[in-house]
């Protein structure tokens, strides 16, 4: 290649007819062009993968790993909150259950102490009513011990009135004693 | 230039389809020596430019939601990434730089060439062939030092009956060695056809009558062109990739 770049250089016009030469064919196929396509393409290829290995592919990577990283954290604390949403919802639940039974233990509570209190407040009325029913009992039998004992006296004065009136002669023990004797009849 | 003098001498229609691929230097009309700045340096420079664009400034905000230029980048990264890892096994994995060079190369140097008046690098075998080479030298001799001469049975295939081994290995030799042409002339010979039909309907275009069809034509095939000079870039990468992985794992 260096006679044909060294033949090539001779001149300007020796250069345009060379080109010439080349042109009607494929230029592709001038050989004298190759170590310079060679060359650039080489110092092309060495910048590019300079360019993609020292910059570009490590900062996508960096790019596509950070993104992969968030998206894998985002979903961890998606996570999180929903766990601790289900917690949250538990505990609320459980809130309800306690105060739920906080209230049927107050309520049943209540319903005792009422109920102690109504029982307490029979049993006194109870009491009260035997009481007056016995005082009642008492002053009736009172009251009718006292009928009869009038109308025993109230009898025997009849009776030995009557006596008296048919003619009789009223012995006061007799008539008494008949009167009782009647009564127990 | 040389363009002109041939127009002059045809005269009417005027075909040079392969003009465009001349290599010439950017200052002057001196000759082409290895060093001289052309306009490959040019648009192998626009290449790079566009390499930096697509995969560096893109990326420079380090967004973790990623805006359109990222999008690409990442993508392109995704593409090429798991290409090699599904091609090549995690082993293939440290060699992903490199296939990410050619693929991004060879991406950014077609898309570019499809520019009005552009040159295209990937157009040319001596550029192509490069590549190529590159991979089957690398190949080569990353086969024999991870598997010294086990590399060999690459050509011996154990599951073909005995009788046909040497036919095959015969075979799978020649394979071997035109695997690097086929490789190059593949790309090299699409993007060039390309541009040259282009540039074909376009000399047709100076005639008044069939310039409406020539011009739909050309339409016709930048699209078709924008097409090949994607899925060539794909192709080239990923037969690297199964190149690749003939050094990597000898026994298929």
């Amino acid at each position: 290649m260096a006679t044909q770049t060294q033949d090539a250089s001779h001149g300007a016009s020796d250069a345009a007819h060379a080109a010439a030469d080349s042109a009607p064919g494929m230029p592709q196929l001038a050989f004298e062009t190759f170590p310079n396509q060679i060359f650039w393409l080489l110092v092309t290829l060495v910048v590019i993968y300079m360019i993609l290995s020292r910059v570009a592919l490590p900062r996508i990577a960096a790019i596509l790993a950070e993104r992969q990283g968030t998206i894998t954290n985002d979903l961890a604390a998606a996570e999180d909150l929903k766990a601790k949403a289900v917690e949250a919802e538990e505990a609320y639940n459980k809130a309800l259950a306690d105060a739920r039974a906080e209230a049927q233990r107050i309520a049943a509570e209540a319903r005792a102490e009422i109920q102690v209190g109504l029982d307490e407040a029979i049993a006194k009325a109870d009491a009260e009513i035997a009481a007056k029913a016995a005082e009642s009992e008492k002053a009736i039998a009172e009251i009718r011990a006292g009928a009869i004992e009038s109308i025993q006296a109230v009898a025997t004065d009849t009776a030995g009135e009557l006596v008296t009136a048919l003619g009789g002669k009223a012995d006061a023990k007799a008539v008494s004693g008949a009167v009782q004797t009647r009564m127990k009849g | 230039m040389a363009s002109d003098a041939h127009g002059a001498e045809e005269g009417g229609l005027v075909f040079h389809p392969m003009d465009q691929f001349i290599v010439k230097p950017l200052f002057g009309d001196g000759a082409v020596a290895w060093y001289t700045p052309t306009n490959m340096t040019l648009w192998l420079g626009f290449a790079i430019l566009a390499v930096i664009a697509v995969l560096v400034l893109s990326t420079s905000k380090r967004a973790i939601v990623p805006g359109r230029g990222q999008s690409v980048a990442e993508l392109a990264y995704g593409f090429i990434y798991k290409m090699v890892e599904d091609i090549c096994g995690k082993e293939g994995v440290k060699f992903f730089p490199y296939i990410m060079t050619l693929f991004m190369f060879i991406v950014c140097a077609n898309f570019l060439g499809m520019l009005p008046t552009a040159f295209t690098p990937t157009s040319h075998f001596a550029v192509t062939a490069v590549l190529a080479l590159m991979v089957f030298f690398t190949v080569t001799i990353l086969g024999f030092v991870l598997n010294g001469t086990a590399f060999l049975g690459l050509f011996w295939v154990a599951s073909a009956p005995l009788a046909l081994r040497p036919v095959l290995a015969i075979i799978e030799l020649i394979s071997y060695f035109v695997r690097p042409v086929s490789h190059s002339i593949r790309l090299a010979g699409n993007v060039m056809a390309g541009h040259a039909v282009i540039k074909v309907f376009a000399g047709f275009a100076a005639i008044a009558v069939i310039s409406p069809v020539s011009v739909l034509a050309i339409t016709a095939m930048y699209g078709l062109e924008v097409l090949v000079s994607f899925i060539q870039a794909y192709v080239f990468t990923i037969l690297t990739c199964v190149y690749l992985k003939d050094a990597l794992h000898p026994s298929h």
